[in-house]
């Protein structure tokens, strides 16, 4: 039978498992994650979580859905369409038919496919594939229920029965993708070590879903995928959000402080103080707080007692933290504030993503308060770009925004562990004792701007700092104009400085095209997709992707005059080209913009970019 | 070699010209904590003042120690971090009724339930002084003020309510005036563990002159006022001969030799109980019917928060070799590219 089955062999593949919240969707994604990164494929994932938190049983509003690229060569998306859906129930394959290609693969549970769930989900005919125009999909059908129901026979109930129907659909597509269930059995047996029952069932759930794939393979294509080589090293596989939470830590190991997080819970951003929280043997220090403002302003008094501070929070938690953020830059004291953003204004779409706080984190606050702005590009990057955000906080005594999203925070990838003897060295300016002798609070480093940092606790350094103006030379409370000025301007010029201590920025793809991509943050994996699609097709393209935006790179200007066109791609209505127009004079890039609190899909972007290349 | 340094009152006082209104109340409490922080022994340089918005906050300018005038509301918050980052350092708290128990409601209830070791100044003179009086969240039913012209229609906070609801483990009440027993109460909280709460009623000369007359005059002061002071009895009046005695489940002010009540009578102040019913009946008399309680009136031993989170991070420490991030991720899920 072996030799009947068409090997389809791709570069990549993409995968959505789909059901209803509760059944267990995220944890069979993460599982097959965890077990195709094991297996050396490169991957990127994204869950897809429902608004609400238990909708009613079957209903389209309940349906989560958990979608993973994996490859053998560099996966930068989560992929646009699914070449294999999973459908729980007909509500996950409503939701999820735009997702679909002609010839997506789709395995769906028959038991649940019944004339009350499809009612449920709203169908309105018994044929829900013919209804949403879904003729020519490969359907695998299977009685997944009633199969562990036969499987469990005797051995668990029926609950247990329908709580393991996830790990039956695991494992029918391990069968479809090679895997071994070697590795399953072993995340399935780490993770129910406790409950010896749970995983006995579970194990035998696995095995059958994996014989009955065996048992129909006549019947669909099966995958391969190639394996990619990779640096070497150790491997795990993080989130953007744990990212972020080990790029503190890294930082404050590097600069030899302890870690303090003020933070209050708010999609998507939670999961950072999660993680840190569980740092105790790190020496960590996370206080859940009473509200956002304090989550800002416990870390702000951490950071005044010589901590390294920070606060997570997503677009409306940082509107509430302006004021304070505005007190750290007057104060001059080091400060890293993480938006992981989502769609808005207001509380908008709390589960989705987008790039709209980009003004507010530069712009968002009374009086001139330059601040540094910075952006992740991706789930791993988030640890460089935490890591970096502290850096600077610390060497420049600066509040400094990290901006990552939804889509970054929640997307995960198989990542190196990193050594931290490749990183910089993190030195912040504090007092040194021979500088007692006439020191004030403001005096500054004239290379830099930057303050020196005396620490509460430090013998001869007592002063007093707030949000009152306060004289250059003397550091005490001043009104005098001329002096305001002066402090006005060097804020102003201590950010601006920071761009003598970023990296240059780069251009990427053919550097003698006519058209230069410009992204920001975390599109960066779908743009990066999308220029290599449009090479493949034989045009020419330049493409360069910001992480440092306030300052930015002090060849930006230069890049972008050197283009006939420039396209400037964003999940907002413009912000950074209405931000690069405002640095640049004179220049007037080309935008695609796109609000829909989704990612980007690549073939769009392909389309959009194309036709600029050839008008 | 270590020497006890000794401190004085001038240690702490810092060379800017201090800018409240001539007359003002802030001068005493900003003079009685000068006074006992040099009792206190504590060096300048580990004392951290925080303050918010308001004439009160100004404080921090006046002390030299480390200092941070911060923004309206959030100094309780601020504090908690200073002190949950360095738990050595004292921090203390300088506020008013307008920053603390308005903009700052919020923080100051969640400060002292999670009985963070910060030591909390309310200067409350029920007015918003800086802004040139309008009425305060402290200010009486039927004030009139620039932004009640006829008079408020909304009843008042009494911090000690407020505090002592929000399982508050400290609270005193001092006059502004009081120079002699102020430092007294001042030590009793910074060396209380755990969030203390000292209620100073402050005149404003300015905008709200004269409020407390009734009880603060030099005639008025001995019956409308009891001194409390724990494990002694509830005593005052010109001839120290009133007394506080149970009345059902009520208090009542008696004349000691009158209607029958003897010495034996009058109950004896334990600030240290834990059921906060007595100290709340005591907080809450108002100069009326019964004396306004002065003196610690609430000093109770729990655990605070600052050490409780220094403990729990040893404790794991204790079971947990790892020290370093890379240890930690090598000893997750990992797989090896060769």
């Amino acid at each position: 039978m072996e030799n009947e089955t068409r090997i389809k062999e791709m570069e990549s593949v993409v995968i959505r498992f789909s059901g209803d919240s509760g059944d267990g969707m995220q944890l069979v994604g993460n599982f097959f994650s965890n077990l195709s990164a094991e297996l050396g494929n490169d991957l990127i994932n994204f869950p897809d979580y429902p608004a609400e938190i238990r909708a009613p049983h079957g209903t389209l509003s309940g349906v989560s859905g958990f979608q993973i690229q994996i490859g053998g060569k560099k996966i930068f998306t989560p992929g646009d369409k699914a070449d294999v859906l999973i459908a729980m129930n007909p509500a996950a394959l409503k939701v999820n038919a735009q997702f679909l290609r002609s010839d997506s693969v789709v395995i769906i549970d028959t038991d649940s496919f019944q004339a009350p769930d499809l009612e449920r989900a709203l169908f309105t005919t018994d044929d829900p594939f013919k209804e949403l125009g879904l003729s020519s999909v490969q359907v695998v059908p299977a009685s997944i229920t009633q199969m562990c129901k036969d499987a469990l026979e005797g051995i668990a109930d029926n609950k247990q029965a329908l709580r393991s129907r996830n790990i039956f659909a695991l494992g029918l597509v391990c069968w479809l993708f090679n895997r071994p269930l070697e590795i399953v059995e072993r995340l399935l047996s780490e993770k129910f070590k406790k409950k010896p029952d749970v995983l006995k069932a579970n194990l035998l759930v696995l095995q059958a879903g994996f014989n009955y794939g065996h048992n129909i393979h006549a019947t669909v294509s099966t995958y391969r995928i190639e394996t990619v080589p990779q640096q070497k090293g150790f491997y795990t596989d993080v989130s953007g959000n744990r990212a972020t939470a080990f790029g503190l830590i890294a930082a404050a190991e590097k600069a030899g402080l302890t870690l303090f997080l003020g933070s209050y819970p708010i999609t998507p951003a939670t999961d950072i103080m999660q993680e840190l929280t569980i740092h105790k043997e790190l020496g960590v220090k996370v206080m859940q707080t009473e509200d956002e403002i304090a989550g800002i302003c416990t870390a702000i008094g951490a950071s005044f007692a010589g901590n390294l501070a920070a606060t997570s929070t997503s677009g409306p938690g940082l509107a509430l933290k302006s004021e304070a953020i505005g007190l750290a830059v007057i104060a001059e004291l080091p400060l890293v504030i993480v938006d992981v953003q989502r769609a808005g204004p207001s509380t908008g779409m709390p589960t989705k993503s987008e790039q709209t706080d980009l003004y507010q984190a530069l712009y968002g606050r009374n009086g001139e308060s330059p601040i540094v702005v910075m952006a992740a590009v991706s789930p791993t990057d988030c640890f460089e770009s935490a890591y970096m955000a502290s850096k600077i906080a610390l060497e420049h005594m600066t509040p400094v925004i990290l901006l990552t999203d939804g889509y970054v925070a929640n997307g995960s990838s198989a990542w190196r562990i990193p050594d931290l003897k490749e990183y910089p060295d993190i030195k912040p300016p504090y007092v040194s004792p021979k500088m007692k002798e006439g020191w004030t609070a403001y005096l500054r480093n004239l290379d830099t701007d930057v303050r020196y940092w005396a620490v509460p606790g430090t013998e001869g350094f007592a002063h007093r700092i707030g949000g009152l103006e306060k004289d250059y030379f003397k550091s005490v409370i001043s009104i005098d104009p001329e002096n305001h000025d002066k402090m006005v301007n060097v804020r102003r010029s201590k950010i601006e400085k920071i761009a003598d201590y970023i990296p240059l920025q780069e251009v990427y793809g053919n550097k003698d095209a006519d058209v230069l991509v410009v992204g920001w943050g975390g599109t960066y994996g779908h743009l990066s997709e999308a220029i290599e699609k449009i090479q493949k097709q034989g045009k020419k393209v330049a493409f360069t992707h910001f992480r440092y935006i306030n300052p930015l790179p002090k060849n930006t200007e230069e890049i972008m005059r050197k283009y006939k066109k420039v396209i400037v791609i964003e999940q907002n209505l413009g912000q950074f080209a209405g931000y690069l127009r405002s640095k640049i004079g004179g220049f007037n890039p080309y935008q695609f913009n796109r609000v829909k609190g989704q990612p980007f899909l690549v073939h769009r972007l392909v389309e959009e970019i194309v036709k600029l290349i050839d008008e | 070699m270590t020497t006890q340094t000794i401190y004085q009152a001038k240690d702490y006082k810092s060379p800017q010209l201090v800018r409240w209104c001539p007359g003002c109340g802030d001068y005493g409490v900003l003079s009685s904590l000068h006074k006992a922080m040099a009792e206190l022994g504590v060096a300048p340089h580990n004392i951290a003042v925080i303050s918010g918005i308001g004439c009160s906050s100004r404080l921090p300018y006046y002390m030299n120690t480390y200092g941070f005038h911060t923004i309206h509301g959030r100094a309780a918050a601020i504090a908690t971090g200073v002190k949950v980052a360095n738990p050595k350092l004292s921090v203390w708290v300088a506020t008013g009724d307008g920053d603390c128990l308005a903009i700052g409601g919020n923080h100051f209830i969640h400060a002292v339930r999670r009985n963070v070791d910060i030591n909390i100044l309310i200067m409350n003179n029920k007015i918003y002084g800086l802004t040139k009086g309008q009425y305060s969240p402290t200010s009486d039913r039927g004030f009139v003020s620039k932004s009640s012209p006829y008079g408020t229609v909304e009843d008042p906070f009494r911090p000690a309510e407020l505090a002592i609801g929000a399982r508050g483990t400290f609270f005193a009440r001092m006059l502004d005036t009081d120079i002699k027993n102020s430092p007294e109460i001042i030590k009793a909280a910074a060396l209380h563990k755990g969030a203390s709460v000292i209620e100073t009623l402050v005149n404003c000369v300015i905008f709200n002159d004269g409020i407390y007359n009734n009880i603060t005059v030099k005639e008025n002061r001995p019956d409308k006022t009891l001194f409390l002071r724990h494990g002694e009895k509830m005593i005052f009046g010109k001839d120290n001969n009133k007394g506080i005695v149970r009345d059902g489940f009520n208090l009542k002010a008696v004349t000691v030799g009158e209607n029958g009540y003897t010495m034996e009578d009058v109950l004896v102040h334990d600030a240290t109980t834990l059921d906060p019913s007595l100290h709340l009946k005591l907080a809450l008399m108002d100069g009326k019917e019964l004396p306004v309680a002065l003196g610690v009136i609430r000093d109770v031993a729990a655990p605070a928060y600052d050490a409780e989170v220094e403990a729990q991070i040893e404790k794991v420490k204790a079971k947990n070799p790892v020290r370093t991030l890379r240890e930690y991720l090598m000893s997750g899920d990992t797989w090896e590219v060769k």
